[in-house]
């Protein structure tokens, strides 16, 4: 705001946006002190859908907790699956085959993708643009098509199994992703048209909350929002896990093109360029699939980890996702945190909707995109 | 009513008005739900999905079934509104809607082209849709809800804004015409469309026109992303669906003076007069919903910055050039004032 319109007094009005609001993405409460159109305070409520997801982990053996993990950041089961069997593996010392991390790979990559693809069409939902939202599911979609032919499932997966995989990459899974991959890039010059260099969506999203480096850096913030400020920080990059060293990718970072460093068009262009990144990965592994097996038959269904404790981190679609277990030994985790990325990013949504306008709370939570089950676990 | 039957008897001149006012009626409440209904496939089409097509052969009783529906509901008033301007607001916006019709000529006969071939058209019309806002803005108060209050807030900020770039606009159209009755004004555009003469004033109307009919990107007032439903959240069943008629007859409505205004109305080739008009308006409405689909909406403050710094600049300048142009070349525009 450049008007200054403090000597206007007048009553502030406490409002109470959620849990049940069309654009909290989910049952996130935030109770904002509103003076006019201008928010002075907003605090974030959460808990809603809280599921004791750590709780239970005590009581489930390894395997039995993969589809918990699904449940948590709903957009990205995948992605929660493998960074769990991950975890697990590390801290197991299990092997897994070369062909199932190279699956691993692609299927993480898709769904980055589609998670993307979410948070790219609900941020237009959230500006007003219906169209995008249509358009981004229509790609999502055939991801899900891809995912479905794997595993059965639509948005639960529970694809990653201790050692592997659930079942294999079949040949007609593979010209589907390929097809998918040729397709995307102009579907994707086509959600720019529509929407990334619309004027208005500009107007709306540069230079609005904008996260400084340094704050996002102490908040913990990870994935495109701490990106979208500027820090090239990639955990496929940095910590590299899996397979991730061995392909060519680049690690998008908020330049301020539209606005400043750390805006919300920022973050949401670091999504969009990630989603060009992925599919070039994609592609690399697609080409370098090897033959073999995509289960390590050693590995048993009771799996009793010896004394020890991990902590395993992935990238993440919304950031750094970190699976700290204990074992003592037995075939049931002795604790099972989870480091949620959502949840240390909406942590920082106070310090960025300070003397924004209603509209701009909007396009912050959507620039943040959150996943509350993820957020609440 | 004037001119042609002032010399007929009075109950002569009241059966010709209600015959005329119940045919447009009849025709308009009965085209505004497939109206709705093509705005609905128009979108579903652009975004590459069916549309409604449960309801009958391709969606096409769907109307019939929204509007069943809308009766049948229960009538809810919360107990913490204004009761009296709570029923009041839905009902307000209905009828400026209507009564603007009046005036709106579809063909060239002085006594049937139009309900009421009024010599100050153009001010009635002004007239209703300022009193159109009075409905938005009791409807945010009345319902005495939060989000209603701001919705009622932005739309009288913004209605109030856009309506005087809309007036300039469309003064400098009854320069040219030298008339303010809306049948003489399409008589004017007999040499040329006034779309020629005024294209920066169709921009201006029409960029007014939408956010005076608050439809995206200018849907702030109903910004449901943001406000929930902005000033109808507390409203349901009928209350709610004279809101979303008298939304769409202002659409139509603007369509039609914008038709009028700028595209010689009911002039044209080989077909009646009312085609004309009709095939013009679809055209405005397929524009409108277009829009719709491909835009994100405006922040209010942006908003606000592009009615008072953008449009109603360019209409005053707008209104000088016609001004000059009107004393440069009077026979370009023989009725002009001079």
């Amino acid at each position: 705001m450049t008007s200054d319109t403090s000597y206007l007094k007048a009553d502030e009005m406490l409002l109470n946006m959620g849990p049940q609001h069309p654009s909290t993405h989910g049952v996130l409460r935030v109770v904002i002190r509103t003076d006019g159109e201008i928010i002075r305070h907003a605090t974030p409520h959460i808990g809603y859908l809280h599921r004791c997801k750590e709780k239970i982990a005590e009581t489930m053996t390894y395997p039995q907790y993969i589809p918990y993990t699904d449940r948590m950041d709903y957009l990205a089961a995948m992605s929660n699956n493998f960074a769990f069997c991950w975890a697990v593996e590390k801290l197991g010392g299990i092997a897994t085959t070369e062909r199932a991390e190279y699956i691993r790979v692609i299927v993480n990559e898709l769904q980055r993708i589609a998670s993307h693809l979410v948070a790219f069409g609900t941020y237009g939902l959230d500006m007003g643009a219906f169209t995008p939202f249509l358009y981004s599911f229509r790609e999502r979609e055939s991801i899900i098509d891809i995912f479905e032919r794997l595993c059965g499932a639509r948005l639960t997966y529970s694809y990653g199994r201790i050692g592997g995989l659930m079942r294999d990459l079949d040949e007609k899974s593979i010209d589907m992703t390929r097809r998918f991959v040729d397709d995307f890039d102009t579907k994707w010059d086509e959600y720019n048209d529509l929407l990334s260099n619309n004027e208005i969506f500009i107007k709306r999203t540069a230079n609005v909350g904008v996260l400084p480096a340094d704050v996002a850096i102490a908040y913990g913030c990870t994935g495109p929002m701490l990106r979208g400020s500027g820090v090239k920080h990639d955990l496929r990059k940095d910590d590299p896990y899996s397979i991730y060293d061995r392909f060519e990718f680049d690690v998008p970072v908020g330049e301020g093109k539209m606005g400043t460093v750390g805006d919300c068009w920022d973050r949401y262009w670091v999504r969009m360029a990630e989603m060009k990144e992925s599919s070039r990965i994609i592609r690399q592994a697609l080409d370098a699939l090897p033959e073999g097996p995509y289960l390590n038959q050693k590995v048993g269904r009771i799996i009793k980890p010896a004394y020890g404790e991990i902590y395993f981190r992935a990238e993440n679609p919304r950031g750094e996702l970190g699976f700290y277990i204990v074992s003592v030994g037995e075939k049931k985790p002795y604790r099972c945190s989870v480091r949620a990325p959502s949840f240390c990013n909406l942590s920082v949504l106070t310090e960025m909707s300070h003397d924004t306008l209603i509209a701009d709370m909007v396009a912050i939570i959507g620039s943040i995109d959150i996943v509350l089950g993820e957020v609440d676990r | 009513m004037t001119g042609a039957l002032s010399n007929e008897p009075l109950w002569y001149q009241l059966l010709i008005a209600v015959i005329k006012a119940s045919v447009l009626m009849g025709a308009l409440l009965g085209v505004t739900g497939w109206l709705v209904l093509a705005e609905r496939k128009i979108i579903a089409w652009l975004q590459g999905r069916p549309g409604p097509n449960r309801a009958g052969p391709m969606g096409l009783f769907q109307p019939v079934a929204d509007v069943l529906k809308l009766l049948t509901k229960e009538e809810s008033i919360p107990p913490f509104v204004n009761k009296i301007l709570f029923i009041a607001a839905p009902a307000i916006i209905t009828i400026t809607a209507m009564v603007s019709y009046a005036i709106i000529p579809w063909g060239p006969n002085p006594v049937w082209g139009a309900i009421s071939n009024l010599n100050l058209g153009v001010l009635l019309f002004l007239a209703l849709s300022s009193l159109g806002v009075y409905s938005i803005v009791l409807a945010g108060w009345s319902s005495n809800s939060k989000y209603a209050v701001l919705g009622g807030l932005r739309a009288t900020a913004q209605m109030i804004s856009y309506e005087l770039s809309l007036s300039m606009a469309l003064l400098a159209a009854v320069m040219m015409a030298g008339t303010l009755n809306f049948q003489l004004i399409v008589e004017a555009q007999r040499p040329f469309w006034f779309i020629l003469l005024q294209p920066l004033g169709f921009f201006i109307f029409f960029v007014s026109a939408i956010a005076e009919s608050r439809r995206t990107p200018f849907d702030l007032p109903e910004a449901e992303n943001e406000l929930v439903a902005g000033f109808h959240t507390e409203y349901s069943a009928m209350k709610f669906a004279l809101f979303f008629l008298g939304e769409y007859m202002g659409v139509i409505l603007l369509s039609g003076i914008m038709a009028t205004v700028y595209l010689g109305g009911y002039q044209g080739p080989i077909l009646p007069g009312p085609v004309w008009m009709i095939l013009k308006i679809a055209v405005l409405f397929f524009v409108f919903v277009w829009i719709r689909a491909t835009y994100p909406r405006f922040r209010y403050d942006h908003l606000m910055q592009i009615g008072w710094k953008w449009l109603i600049p360019l209409a005053v300048l707008n209104l000088i050039i016609t001004a000059v142009l009107c004393l440069t070349f009077p026979n370009l525009v023989p009725n002009a004032i001079h």
